[in-house]
């Protein structure tokens, strides 16, 4: 330890302390995990993988899977530019852009669905033209998406702005000096930099995709078997009483939520331990 | 700006930028504005002074400014211990807090509903001492005090981490004891993180859904929260009226983090 005694606490303070912290967590977190996999497990295995392998359930992971593929990658893309654009260059109007990017989080899912509802729906701006041309936005898949992009925005950018601005650009401008183009230069030091943080915000991204549950209830028609992914399929089980086989398919998710964090903490160690090698 | 830009990408990485925000974020929040905005005050204050409208407010607001107190003082506690203190089991601890940011909330939601309900595992002693759990005003707070502590230790962790052993020796050698060092030197410092996670587990609790729709029960006037009100306009077909209390919640949030921004910065220039 590399306190001195002057600045701990007493050895029974600081039990009690921990043993306080550890009782909360345990009560809070680790209880939840739990009762997912006991209530998904209590009516026994069979009901278990027949509520996996419903028609129903497949095609909410097939939409889940859909959705995440097409809006992960979008939101992917704007935040390696929003993190280029804000980190590597002096503008005006970067703290308002820096808030901006953040605003997301400050809007409740339901109203992120509602915005879309409003603009595409058949009461919305684009409403009659949208019927005229015989589109389909809200109530299917293309909303379902748009939800998801608007409700996922910020995690990308907001993994790699932090990280790419305590990098620094120095061995950018050395490499523009050297002659690289911007491409080599993106491709060779930039994204070599930043790969563990990209990763590990694509993954928070694709988390909070798969698991979406507000903004895409709003957008979703609830059509079983066509516009339920799988958290709204989780939510219909749940209000049919049928809680075995919700909390089966919420397994997965469950599941899905273990690899993101398992995946943090190894991401972080990795970025330790390299900080460590360099000093 | 007159010095030359040596890294290139500037025009093309922040036109991609500023396009996409705009037609993702800005024009359809701007389309919620305009479209509550063109019904007049009027109408507005019918809509928000409805009865409903007015007790899913002060539940939401109520149950979330408790929630966010309660995260600030569990964040703290278990940041501390995270930070200052060396135990088997702390990583496992440290990657465990960030699970309600990676749970879906349909996910907490149920699960949440199933231990604090009257039969649950721990609703089942609550219910002992007279206190109902799930479907009640508690469980709102229960799911959001869930959703919002992670918050508060992701912000201060960072902080405190920084925070150099040479204050507290020196407060220690003048003669202080620990709780006047903590009380005196420790928290002033950690104010500021303690208020932005406050800030953003409230924030986040106002506009929270998923995890609370399956524990609250939904009673209309008593545990329906602002944004089920939303959803329950919409599935009616009032589109103004749920513009109207969407727009109302989005001002009254976005004043909310402007506040705290300023209150931020008047605390870190106190400390320079």
């Amino acid at each position: 330890m590399s306190h001195r005694s002057a600045t701990t606490e007493s050895a029974p303070v600081r039990w009690l302390l921990i043993t306080l912290a550890l009782l909360v967590l345990s009560l809070f977190l680790f209880l939840p995990l739990l009762a997912v996999f006991v209530e998904a497990l209590r009516r026994g295995t069979d009901v278990f993988f027949a509520a996996l392998h419903s028609p129903a359930a497949l095609s909410a992971v097939q939409l889940t899977l859909t959705a995440a593929a097409v809006s992960v990658p979008l939101n992917t893309v704007f935040g390696v530019a929003a993190a280029w654009a804000v980190t590597k260059h002096q503008f005006r109007g970067r703290a308002l852009l820096l808030s901006l990017i953040d605003l997301p989080f400050a809007v409740s899912p339901v109203i992120a669905g509602l915005v879309w509802v409003l603009l595409f729906g058949a009461q919305g701006w684009f409403g009659p033209w949208l019927a005229e041309h015989d589109i389909q936005i809200i109530f299917e898949l293309p909303g379902i998406i748009l939800a998801t992009v608007f409700v996922t925005f910020p995690f990308v950018a907001r993994e790699l702005i932090p990280l790419m601005e305590a990098q620094g650009s120095d061995q950018e401008l050395a490499a523009v000096t050297l002659g690289a183009s911007g491409w080599q230069m993106f491709r060779r030091i930039t994204l070599p930099n930043i790969k563990w943080g990209l990763l590990y915000g694509v993954l928070l991204c694709n988390a909070r995709a798969m698991g979406e549950f507000g903004a895409v209830s709003v957008v979703s028609g609830h059509i079983r078997g066509k516009t339920n992914t799988l958290p709204l399929h989780i939510e219909v089980l749940y209000n049919e009483y049928q809680f075995s086989a919700a909390f089966a398919c919420a397994t997965l998710l469950g599941l899905l939520a273990l690899f993101t964090l398992g995946l943090k903490t190894a991401v972080e160690q990795i970025t330790h331990q390299r900080a460590n090698r360099r000093t | 700006m007159s010095k030359p830009r040596v890294i290139p990408g500037f025009g093309l990485s922040l036109g991609f930028t500023v396009t996409y925000l705009s037609l993702i974020i800005l024009i359809p929040l701007a389309a919620l504005f305009v479209k509550a905005g063109g019904l007049g005050p009027a109408e507005w204050w019918r809509i928000l002074s409805a009865p409903r409208v007015l007790a899913a407010a002060k539940l939401t607001f109520g149950a979330s400014a408790a929630a966010a107190t309660v995260s600030a003082v569990v964040g703290l506690l278990v940041t501390w211990v995270l930070v200052r203190y060396r135990f088997p089991g702390r990583r496992v601890l440290d990657a465990m807090v960030d699970l309600p940011f990676a749970l879906p909330t349909a996910v907490a939601g149920i699960t949440l509903t199933s231990i604090y309900a009257p039969n649950g595992w721990i609703g089942q002693y609550l219910a002992g001492w007279g206190i109902q759990g799930a479907y009640s005003p508690f469980g709102v707070f229960i799911a959001l005090t869930f959703i919002g502590f992670p918050f508060v230790v992701r912000t201060v962790q960072p902080v405190m981490e920084d925070l150099g052993p040479e204050l507290e020796e020196a407060a220690a050698t003048l003669g202080a004891g620990r709780w006047t060092v903590f009380w005196r030197v420790i928290l002033p410092a950690l104010l500021p993180a303690i208020i932005t996670g406050f800030t953003l587990a409230f924030a986040r609790a106002i506009g929270e859904y998923g995890s609370v729709i399956f524990i609250s029960g939904n009673l209309p006037m008593k545990t329906e929260i602002l944004p089920l009100l939303i959803v329950s306009q919409l599935e009616q077909y009032k589109y103004r009226d749920a513009a109207v209390i969407a727009a109302g919640m989005l001002m009254v949030s976005f004043a909310l983090l402007f506040l705290i921004n300023l209150l931020q910065r008047r605390l870190n220039w106190h400390k320079r």
